[in-house]
């Protein structure tokens, strides 16, 4: 009550559904969907004189680097604009394309400055950029001006920014853009992380400024179902698209290509969720659960064929790796809701296990076991360290035991870099660990060699890609199983309320042992590829924390930012964090300060991580949920 | 699934058995003596009710009858069986309790609530629920079966999908109730559920306890509204300090001297043991 009242009070009538910039509804479409156009077109100007900024910008007819990216959002704004123009076109676009133009055009505004800013940087001084580079600035921009004349739709009624808030956001970040640029033609060393720092807290500022501004994700009502055969052929469309744009993210070659693809995407991914057009994929996906599986798994495989590079398959294989890994965390954390700080111990548990019986000549027992056994043992073996550690610190709730989990995976990479037969008996040949794992050989098949399919050569990486795409798919299938069942249940029901839940005929001792040996033991899984895909073992990796992906900082990073609880979030998590530590290494020393900063800001805008569960998006936005919930509890 | 009720332990309801037995329960923390030697018999078929000014230790005892604590002193049996002093096995043996303040799974849907009661009566383990063999498939229709007929039962069928936390708060208690019921209890231990609720609320709660001692369980209600309790209750106990002052049914106790001196306190020479302050407004009401 005191908060619609204060909202109203403090805005003038109507202003919250009031364009911020205030014009003719035919001039705002125009300049939305001509300025659109404008910025596609002017992607294919010459930016800059000198060909040493990467991608080579100084071609007249032709768009190199990061200008695809720019003529993609130009593009996709002039098509939004379109549809929102349009009234009879309103079923490609059921939510609210207005807001999707506005984000698409943001998206083509932050790729095509960064890229004008990252020159001028780069090749010192604004002297650098030509014609076309101001021509695509005011390009974007004008679509950017546009698009915030569109009428705004009648359901985003949430406070909207005030001018001050605007000006206050768009002043502050110039401001210290301007700080940044100054140190820098100065020479000062600062004036690279003053720029990063700027650049996110602007982004930051201007998606608060923007959430409120385009309101929550519009509701709608369920489409139509479509017969079967077009929901399969939208699904694979869907699906290659998909495949298209994470190859092209992977393959970025440069940092700040990675830069501007993470901002059109983000914008991208925003506006589409705006425009219901996300809803529908969803809604496509969820009626054909069996079969979009399937397809998601015909899809993540023929990434090799897409990427042949080795380089790419190996970031793959690694990525698949760590999300694995996330994913048997969330059993853990998002299930249960016991905070395991030490979680990588288990990966190394597993890793360690299959390189011990992999006949590895390193290796202190003389055993060569077939990989499902060899994966079977590492499950088990990490498993049972999981039980080992649970029995005794699973009587302790909440901060404590993220104390002791802490501490046990401290003392697991300081044991095994003292079993080396001279702190210790040699079981894990100490820090210099277990190297020279051979290659596994499955059903007499060596994965170390590269095979011809279709024409395409499938490197020893592309083996294991396919190997552990295939323990992905038990993990997810283990998590999404268990999760959804009686032990599910009993897990959440722990973490809600322990006391409740006891009273309830859970044995939360037990329940709580079996999420920590479940989580293990999928960690475990991902270890036994790891160990043979990396040729060896040693304790380094299994570090709290450290820049390098596989830690257990990082897997908690990647479950809490994709979404606890969820099947798709830790793996969306997991591939974003790894990509972007592999990618941001422009940054250099200044990366882990950059990433947490990003980190904080991320909490603070989408608490509920990437993916979100049903549940924790009430949990968080139930202030904008509230009146939906209140309606439907009247009509029930 | 008709030949199956939601009462197996107490599937021939012989009124008059005993059922739950607390002899000389004591709880002590430190010094203090919350719960001094109470005795309480529960009968198959009976509604007890247990009041008490605040404080008295009424939640206490439940507390030492459900295994959340275990008792300094004295035994508590079910159905001839000590009770083990662990909330999940007492609710194994057939005791289900709801809890004074709401404690419900907030971020689960109503029908995942009661879902989770049912855990004591389902068996699937972790690999038959990864298996998922017919036998999975059988129990998880059942429990989903069961639980429906329960939300029925409370009216809150139409509801199953809604978080527990965007129930009104009638209906949360409802819902705890059905929870609780879930589990197919024989004895149903209700601590305070009236609090809170306007007098419709609270008579809609009078007629789902009836109906539940009509589907063959006992109830153990603890309750600060006189009216719904001596409507409802076959027996009262009165506990005071942690001490039993008396039990009869509600004549007895309503016309009791030292109940009414315990609540109201003793007008001038306050020499009677017990004489606390805090006595409720409703209960004055109810003793004039």
């Amino acid at each position: 009550m005191t908060d619609t009242k204060t909202l109203t009070t403090e805005l003038p009538d109507g202003a919250a559904l009031r364009p911020a910039l205030r014009m003719p509804v035919v001039v705002a479409q125009g300049l939305a969907i001509g300025g659109g156009v404008f910025t596609a077109v002017s992607a294919f100007l010459a930016w800059t004189y000198s060909s040493s900024f990467p991608g080579d910008l100084t071609i007249n007819g032709y768009p190199g680097g990061l200008q695809w990216l720019t003529l993609t959002a130009g593009v996709l704004t002039a098509l939004m604009g379109v549809l929102a123009a349009v009234p009879g076109l309103r079923v490609l676009a059921p939510g609210n394309p207005g807001n999707a133009t506005l984000l698409f055009a943001v998206g083509g505004v932050a790729v095509t400055w960064f890229t004008l800013i990252a020159i001028a940087v780069q090749l010192h001084g604004l002297v650098n950029l030509t014609s076309g580079g101001w021509i695509a600035g005011v390009a974007s921009l004008v679509a950017l001006v546009g698009t915030l004349g569109l009428p705004r739709a009648p359901g985003a009624t949430t406070c909207a920014p005030t001018r001050a808030e605007w000006l206050q956001t768009l002043g502050g970040g110039a401001g210290l853009l301007a700080v940044g640029y100054l140190l820098h033609v100065t020479d000062n060393g600062a004036s690279g992380l003053v720029m990063a720092g700027a650049g996110v807290v602007l982004i930051a500022r201007l998606c608060i400024v923007l959430s409120r501004y385009t309101g929550p994700t519009p509701t709608l009502r369920a489409a139509k179902r479509l017969p079967v055969a077009l929901d399969v052929v939208l699904m694979v469309v869907m699906l290659a698209i998909a495949l298209e744009v994470f190859a092209y993210g992977v393959d970025t070659p440069y940092g700040q290509l990675f830069v501007g693809f993470l901002a059109v995407l983000c914008f991208g991914f925003w506006a589409l969720s705006q425009s219901g057009l996300l809803r529908r994929a969803t809604e496509v996906f969820d009626r054909n659960r069996a079969v979009a599986a399937v397809l998601g798994f015909l899809t993540a495989a023929a990434f090799v064929f897409v990427q042949q590079s080795d380089a790419d398959a190996a970031l793959g294989v690694n990525v698949l790796i760590f999300a694995a890994t996330a994913l048997g965390l969330n059993v853990v954390v998002g299930l249960a809701g016991l905070l395991d700080l030490g979680y990588v111990a288990f990966l190394g548990v597993g890793a360690y296990a299959a390189a011990l019986v992999s006949g590895a000549v390193t290796s202190s027992v003389h055993a060569t076991f077939p990989f499902w056994a060899a994966a079977l043992t590492g499950a088990a073996v990490s498993g049972i360290f999981g039980v080992l550690l649970g029995a005794p610190t699973l009587r302790v709730r909440g901060d404590y035991l993220a104390i002791v989990t802490l501490g046990f995976g401290e003392i697991f990479r300081i044991v095994v870099s003292n079993l080396d037969g001279v702190s210790g008996p040699n079981v894990t040949g100490g820090p210099n660990g277990i190297v020279n794992i051979p290659d596994l050989s499955i059903l007499g098949f060596n994965l170390g060699n590269p095979h011809t399919i279709l024409g395409a050569t499938i490197g020893r990486f592309a083996n294991y890609f396919w190997l552990m795409l295939i323990i992905m798919a038990i993990i997810m299938l283990v998590f999404s199983r268990a999760a959804d069942s009686r032990i599910g249940r009993a897990w959440v029901a722990i973490r809600e309320d322990e006391t409740a839940a006891t009273a309830m005929g859970i044995n939360g001792f037990r329940f709580k042992l079996l999420a920590f040996a479940l989580g293990a033991s999928l960690a475990g899984l991902a270890g036994t590829v790891m160990a043979h895909v990396n040729f060896s073992v040693v304790p380094d990796p299994f570090v709290f924390a450290g820049p390098v992906p596989p830690n257990s900082a990082f897997l908690l990073a990647a479950v809490v930012i994709g979404g606890m609880g969820t099947v798709s979030g830790p793996i969306v998590g997991a591939t974003l964090f790894y990509l972007l530590q592999q990618k941001l290494t422009f940054l250099q020393s200044n990366e882990l300060l950059i990433f947490g900063v990003a980190l904080i800001l991320f909490m603070r805008l989408r608490p509920e991580g990437i993916i979100a569960s049903k549940s924790r998006k009430l949990e968080f936005h139930e202030a904008e949920e509230a009146p939906a919930a209140q309606l439907s509890t009247a009509g029930a | 699934m008709t030949t199956e009720t939601t009462t197996v332990p107490a599937a021939a309801p012989a009124a008059g058995t005993p059922l739950l037995e607390a002899r000389d329960v004591v709880m002590r923390f430190g010094g203090l003596t919350a719960v001094g030697g109470v005795d309480l018999t529960v009968n198959t078929g009976e509604i007890i009710g247990l009041i008490g000014p605040n404080g008295a230790g009424k939640t206490t005892f439940f507390n030492c009858l459900t295994g959340l604590y275990v008792p300094t002193e004295g035994q508590v049996r079910y159905q001839g069986q000590i009770l083990p002093p662990t909330p999940h096995k007492v609710t194994q043996a057939g005791m289900a309790r709801t809890f004074q303040n709401i404690r419900l799974f907030h971020n689960m849907t109503v029908l995942e609530n009661v879902l989770v009661g049912r855990h004591t009566r389902t068996k699937v383990g972790i690999v038959s629920a990864i298996l998922r063999g017919p036998g999975y498939h059988r129990e998880e229709a059942d429990s989903r079966a069961k639980a429906m007929e329960l939300l029925e039962f409370v009216g809150l069928a139409d509801k199953r999908d809604m978080l527990a936390r965007n129930l009104p708060y009638g209906e949360q208690r409802k819902l705890e109730i059905a929870r609780a019921m879930a589990s197919e209890p024989g004895l149903l231990l209700l601590d305070e559920p009236t609090a809170g609720m306007n007098p419709q609320e609270t008579r809609a709660t009078e007629e789902l306890v009836f109906a539940i001692r009509d589907r063959g369980i006992a109830v153990l209600v603890i309750e600060h509204d006189m009216r719904f309790i001596f409507n409802l209750c076959d027996r009262v106990a009165v506990l005071v300090q942690g001490k039993k002052l008396v039990e009869g049914d509600a004549q007895t106790v309503q016309s009791d001297e030292r109940v009414i001196a315990a609540y109201l306190g003793t007008p001038m020479d306050g020499a009677e043991a017990g004489t606390e302050s805090t006595t409720s407004t409703e209960s004055t009401e109810e003793n004039q």
